[in-house]
C-alpha cells in the first residue's frame, strides 16, 4: 500500500489519547481544558495534513509512513483513503470547536478525559477498515459516556442496554462472518445479526430509543459527538454494504427511509430543543443512508457522501448553538417563545444558517448533496425520491419552528452578559466559512466525493465476482 | 465588440444584487454590521446599477433585433460520466427582462421608501438583509434558463418573505404567520423539486431551450408528450398554487400581512405573489402540451379570482382587502395563462405589480389622507353606492360568512391534515416516553403525561 509522508494518522490518534491522559493528571480544570484543546488542535492539523499529503501522492488509499501498527501487529491497521480522508479532519474540527464554545462555568462539569478518549475512540473507528478494529471501537466508545452518565447521577440504563445489545450484535456477528464461509447459513445469520447491530448504532427505527435518552441525560457535547459523526453509517459502508445482498440492501433502504420520515415528523412536535435536534439529526443520517445503499447508482452514493459532510458541518454547528444557548438559559423548551433574537443575533443567524444548510438551501453546503440524493434515489424508485422530498420539505418546517421559538417573542430578559464570546465567534466564523464556501464551491467536494463512490461501487462489484467464482473461500467482511 | 458588451451588462445584472447581499451579510456575519446610512446607498447602487444594465441589455436588443439574449456561466456542478450537471445559464428574453426590470424598479422604489419607513427600527438591518435575499431570488428566478436555477431564485424568495412576514417578531402573531407562510412555501417548493427531477429524468435536462425548442418566449413548443407534460405541469401548478395564494393555500396571503408595509408592497402585492404566474408563463408550452392540464389552470385560476373577489367585499381592513383584490387579478393572470394569452398575462402582471405597490405603500396613509379630506369639506365623505343583490338572502348569507371566515381554507387544511398528522406524531412520541421509562424503570410525573398530549406546532388562528 502506499505510504503517507509522515505518520499523521498515528498523530491524530494518539494526540487526544496524550491529551486525555495529560488532562486526568491535571487536578486544575483550567488547565485541563488547555490540555484538550492543545490535543484537539494538534489532531485537527494531524489528519488535515493526511488529507493533503494523501491528494498531493494521488492515490486512493495509504497509511502512514513509519507505521508503529504495522511494527507491533503486522498489518495497516490505520489507513485513509478518498472516503475518510475528508471525514477525519471535519471530527477532528468538531470536536475542537465543542471545546473551543464550553463557556468557563460548565468547564467543571465538562470532563475532558472522557471526551478526549471518545475522540480518540473516533478517530480510530475512522481510521481503519479492519473489522475487528472498527468494531471494537464502537464498543470501547461506549465506556466514556457511560462513565459520564454516572459522573452526572443520571441513570445509564437505557444507554447501556441499547450499547449492550450492539455490542453482543457487533460481536456476534463479525464473529460468524470471519468463521464461515459465505454460502453458510452461519455467514447469513452473522451478517444479520452485524446489520442489525450497525443499524442499531445508526439510530435506525425501531432501535433509535437509546438516542433520545442520551440526548435527555448526557452532556450535550457527549451526545453531540457521540452521534454527529455517524459512526454507524461509516461501520455500515466498510462493514456490510460491500458484502450485502441485494434484498438485505432494499430492506436497510426501506428501513433509513422510514427513519428519515418518522424522525422528521417527530421534530414538529418535540417539546424540548435537544429532542428536536436529536430528531434532525436522526432524519439527516438516515437520509444518509438511504443514498448510500444505492450502491449500483455512483450519483446516489454521491450525493449520501456529500450529505455526510453536510450533516457533520451543518447539523453540528447547529448543535454548537443549541449549546451556546443552552449555557446561557439553561434546557430549553419548544413550547415557549424565548425572544432571544436581540441578545444573541450572531447565535440566531448561524442557527438560520446550519439549519437550512441541513434541509438543503440553496447557497450551502446541503444543497447540492439533496440535488444529487434525489436525483439518484429518483434512479432507483421514484417513491424513494419522493419520500426524500417529503422528509427535506417536513425538516425544513421543523428547523424555521425551531427558530422562531427559540428567537423570537418578548424579548429574553436576563441579568448576565449573553452576547457571543470571541471563541463562540471564532466557531461561528469558521463553520460558516465552510458552509457558505463548500454551498457556493461544490465542484471539488462532489469530484472528490464522486470519485470515492465509484471506488466503493467498484469494490463491491469485484468482492461480488470473486463470491460468485469462489463462494467456499476466505470469507469477507467488508474491505 | 456587441457581443462583449452584452455579456458585461448581462453579467452586472446578475451580479449587482448578489453583491448586494454580499455586502450587508458579509458584515453581519463578523459582526460589525453596517450603518442605515451605507445600506441604503448599498441598496441604492445596487439596484441603479441593475436596472440600468438590464435596460442596456434591452437597447442592444433592440438594435440588434434580437429576441433572445443567453448568459452561459457554464456547469455550477457536473459528473460528465453520470450526466448529472447543475447548469448555471440566464435568458434575457421578453418575459425574463421585463420581469427582471420590473423587479429592480419595485424593489428600488420600496427601498427607498422602507429607509424611511423603517428609519431607527431596531430590525432595520435585518429588514434589508432579508430585502437583499429576497431581490438575488427574484433576478436570479426571472432571468433563469433552467428550472434548477428557477428553483434557487424560488427558494431565496420563499425564505426572505417567510421571515420579513415575522419581522415584528417581539409579537407572536407575526411570527405565527410567518410560519404558516413558510408552511405553504415549503409544500410549494417540494412540488417544485419534483417537478424539476422529473423533468430531468424524462428529458435528460432542465434546460428550457432543449425543453420548450429554442425558438424566444412565447413562440416555444414543448417536446414532452401530453401525458409527461401533464404530470411535470401538475406539479409545476402546484407550486405555482403555493406561491401565488391560489385556492387552496389563499390562507396565507392576508396572514403575510403582518410584515411591515413596505414588504407586503414588493411581496404580497407586487413580485412575490406574481412568482407563480412567471413560472407558468415560463413553462406555459408544457401547459399547451396537455389540454387537461391547460383547463387545469383555468379553473384554479378562475376558482381563485372569484373566491378572491367575494372575500375582498367584505374585508375590514385595507391590506386585508388590497390582498384579496391581489389574488383576484392573480387568478384572472393565471386564467389568461392557461387559456394561452401570454402577452395579456405578462402585461396584467406588470401592470397590477405597479398598481399594487402603490395602493399597499399609501395604505398607511390612507385614513390620514381620509380625516384631511373630511375636514377640508367639513362632513363626512358620501358612503359606497349600495349595489342591487343578485342572490337571494340565504345565498347572501352564506357568501358573506365564507368570505368573512376567508373559505375556510386554513382551517380545513388544519383539520383534514395538518392536526391528524401531529396527532400521529405526538401519540408515537408519547409512546416512546412510556418505552423509554419502562427500560428506565421510572414513572412519570403526571402534568408531564397530560403535557405531551398537545402537538408543539399548533395551527396558526385567524384572529383579524
Amino acid at each position: 500500500m502506499n505510504e503517507l509522508h509522515l505518520p499523521w494518522l498515528e498523530l491524530g490518534v494518539l494526540a487526544p489519547l496524550l491529551g486525555a491522559f495529560g488532562a486526568a493528571l491535571l487536578s486544575d480544570s483550567k488547565a485541563g481544558r488547555r490540555a484538550g484543546l492543545w490535543a484537539g488542535a494538534v489532531a485537527l492539523l494531524a489528519t488535515s495534513a493526511a488529507w493533503w499529503d494523501l491528494a498531493i501522492v494521488h492515490v486512493f488509499e495509504a497509511h502512514d509512513r513509519w507505521d508503529l501498527m504495522r511494527y507491533l501487529f503486522g498489518r495497516d491497521l490505520l489507513v485513509i483513503d478518498e472516503l475518510s480522508a475528508p471525514l477525519l479532519p471535519l471530527v477532528a474540527l468538531l470536536y475542537l470547536l465543542t471545546q473551543v464554545t464550553t463557556s468557563r462555568m460548565k468547564l467543571e462539569r465538562f470532563w475532558v478525559p472522557g471526551y478526549l478518549t471518545s475522540q480518540t475512540a473516533t478517530m480510530v473507528a475512522l481510521s481503519s477498515r479492519e473489522p475487528w478494529l472498527i468494531v471494537g471501537m464502537l464498543v470501547l466508545g461506549v465506556v466514556p459516556i457511560w462513565l459520564k452518565l454516572k459522573r452526572r447521577g443520571e441513570s445509564p440504563r437505557v444507554f447501556m442496554l441499547y450499547m449492550s445489545l450492539m455490542s453482543l450484535l457487533l460481536i456476534s456477528g463479525v464473529g460468524l462472518i470471519s468463521q464461515f464461509s459465505n454460502a453458510s447459513f452461519a455467514h447469513t445469520a452473522g451478517l444479520l445479526l452485524l446489520t442489525a447491530g450497525i443499524l442499531l448504532r445508526a439510530g435506525v427505527v425501531p432501535l433509535h430509543s437509546w438516542v433520545i435518552d442520551l440526548y435527555e441525560k448526557a452532556g450535550f457535547a457527549s451526545a453531540l459527538m457521540y452521534t454527529t459523526p455517524l459512526i454507524g453509517v461509516y461501520a455500515a459502508l466498510r462493514l456490510i454494504l460491500p458484502v450485502t445482498p441485494t434484498w438485505l440492501l432494499t430492506s436497510i433502504a426501506l428501513l433509513a427511509l422510514l427513519t428519515a420520515l418518522y424522525a422528521a415528523g417527530m421534530t414538529l412536535v418535540q417539546r424540548d430543543a435537544r429532542r428536536f435536534y436529536c430528531m434532525l439529526l436522526l432524519s439527516n443520517s438516515a437520509l444518509v443512508l438511504v443514498g448510500l445503499v444505492e450502491l449500483n447508482q455512483p450519483i446516489g452514493m454521491t450525493g449520501a457522501l456529500c450529505a455526510w459532510l453536510s450533516v457533520i458541518l451543518a447539523l453540528g454547528g447547529l448543535g454548537l448553538t443549541l449549546r451556546c444557548v443552552e449555557s446561557r438559559t439553561g434546557r430549553i423548551s419548544l413550547a415557549a417563545y424565548h425572544g432571544l433574537f436581540e441578545r444573541t443575533p450572531m447565535l440566531a443567524g448561524f442557527f438560520l444558517l446550519t439549519g437550512l444548510a441541513s434541509i438543503g438551501f440553496p447557497g450551502t453546503i446541503g444543497f447540492i448533496a439533496i440535488e444529487l440524493l434525489v436525483d439518484g434515489t429518483i434512479q432507483v424508485s421514484p417513491w424513494l425520491g419522493v419520500g426524500l422530498v417529503i422528509t427535506a420539505a417536513i425538516n425544513g418546517l421543523a428547523v424555521l419552528h425551531a427558530y422562531f421559538r427559540i428567537f423570537t417573542g418578548k424579548p429574553h430578559t436576563e441579568t448576565i452578559d449573553v452576547r457571543s464570546r470571541p471563541r463562540e465567534r471564532l466557531a461561528i466564523l469558521v463553520l460558516t466559512l465552510m458552509i457558505i464556501g463548500g454551498g457556493l464551491w461544490p465542484q471539488p467536494g462532489v469530484n472528490s466525493r464522486f470519485h470515492a463512490a465509484a471506488h466503493l461501487i467498484e469494490s463491491r462489484q469485484d468482492l461480488a465476482s470473486q463470491s460468485a467464482a469462489a463462494p467456499r473461500q476466505q470469507p469477507a467482511v467488508g474491505h | 465588440m456587441i457581443d462583449l458588451i452584452s455579456n458585461v451588462l448581462m453579467s452586472i445584472v446578475v451580479l449587482s444584487p448578489f453583491l448586494l447581499l454580499a455586502s450587508i451579510g458579509i458584515p453581519a456575519i463578523v459582526g460589525y454590521p453596517l450603518q442605515e446610512r451605507s445600506v441604503a446607498r448599498g441598496v441604492q447602487i445596487a439596484v441603479c446599477t441593475g436596472l440600468a444594465a438590464a435596460c442596456g441589455v434591452v437597447l442592444l436588443m433592440l438594435i440588434t433585433g434580437s429576441r433572445l439574449e443567453v448568459l452561459e456561466l457554464g456547469q455550477w456542478v457536473a459528473l460528465p460520466s453520470e450526466t448529472f450537471h447543475f447548469h448555471i445559464k440566464f435568458v434575457f428574453d421578453r418575459l425574463s427582462v421585463p420581469f427582471c426590470i420590473l423587479s429592480f424598479v419595485l424593489v428600488g422604489t420600496i427601498g427607498a421608501f422602507a429607509h424611511r419607513y423603517l428609519h431607527r427600527e431596531q430590525g432595520y438591518r435585518r429588514f434589508f438583509l432579508f430585502f437583499a435575499i429576497f431581490l438575488l431570488g427574484m433576478v436570479i428566478a426571472s432571468l433563469a434558463g433552467t428550472i434548477e436555477t428557477l428553483f434557487v431564485g424560488w427558494e431565496l424568495v420563499g425564505l426572505s418573505s417567510a421571515l420579513l412576514v415575522a419581522y415584528f417578531q417581539t409579537r407572536l402573531n407575526p411570527v405565527r404567520n410567518g410560519f404558516r407562510v413558510w408552511s405553504v412555501y415549503r409544500v410549494s417548493d417540494a412540488a417544485f423539486l419534483l417537478a424539476a427531477v422529473a423533468l430531468h429524468h424524462l428529458h435528460g435536462e432542465g434546460d428550457f431551450s432543449g425543453l420548450m425548442g429554442s425558438t424566444p418566449w412565447p413562440q416555444e413548443a414543448a417536446v414532452l408528450p401530453g401525458n409527461q407534460a401533464f404530470l411535470v405541469g401538475l406539479l409545476l401548478l402546484v407550486a405555482a398554487a403555493g406561491k401565488s395564494a391560489l385556492i387552496p393555500f389563499s390562507g396565507w396571503l392576508p396572514r403575510a400581512m403582518e410584515g411591515p408595509t413596505p414588504s407586503s408592497a414588493v411581496f404580497y402585492g407586487a413580485l412575490s405573489v406574481h412568482l407563480g404566474a412567471f413560472l407558468l408563463l415560463r413553462v406555459s408550452p408544457i401547459l399547451e402540451a396537455s389540454w387537461l392540464l391547460s383547463a387545469c389552470v383555468v379553473m384554479l385560476g378562475l376558482g381563485s379570482a372569484l373566491f378572491a373577489a367575494i372575500t375582498a367585499s367584505v374585508q375590514t381592513d385595507v391590506k386585508s382587502g388590497l390582498a384579496y383584490a391581489s389574488l383576484t387579478q392573480v387568478g384572472l393572470i393565471t386564467a389568461e395563462i392557461g387559456l394561452g394569452f401570454r402577452y395579456l398575462a405578462l402585461i396584467h402582471i406588470i401592470g397590477h405589480a405597479c398598481l399594487r405597490t402603490l395602493q399597499l405603500l399609501r395604505a398607511p396613509t390612507l385614513l390620514q389622507d381620509y380625516r384631511a379630506l373630511e375636514n377640508a369639506i367639513g362632513e363626512r365623505l358620501p358612503a359606497g353606492r349600495a349595489v342591487t343583490p343578485v342572490a337571494t338572502e340565504p345565498t347572501r348569507q352564506w357568501l358573506y360568512r365564507m368570505a368573512l371566515q376567508r373559505g375556510d381554507w386554513d382551517a380545513r387544511l388544519d383539520r383534514w391534515i395538518v392536526q391528524p398528522f401531529l396527532r400521529f406524531f405526538v401519540r408515537m412520541s408519547q409512546l416512546e416516553d412510556r418505552w423509554l421509562r419502562r427500560l428506565d424503570g421510572t414513572t412519570p410525573p403526571a402534568s408531564a403525561e397530560q403535557a405531551a398530549g398537545e402537538p408543539t406546532a399548533a395551527p396558526v388562528h385567524v384572529t383579524s
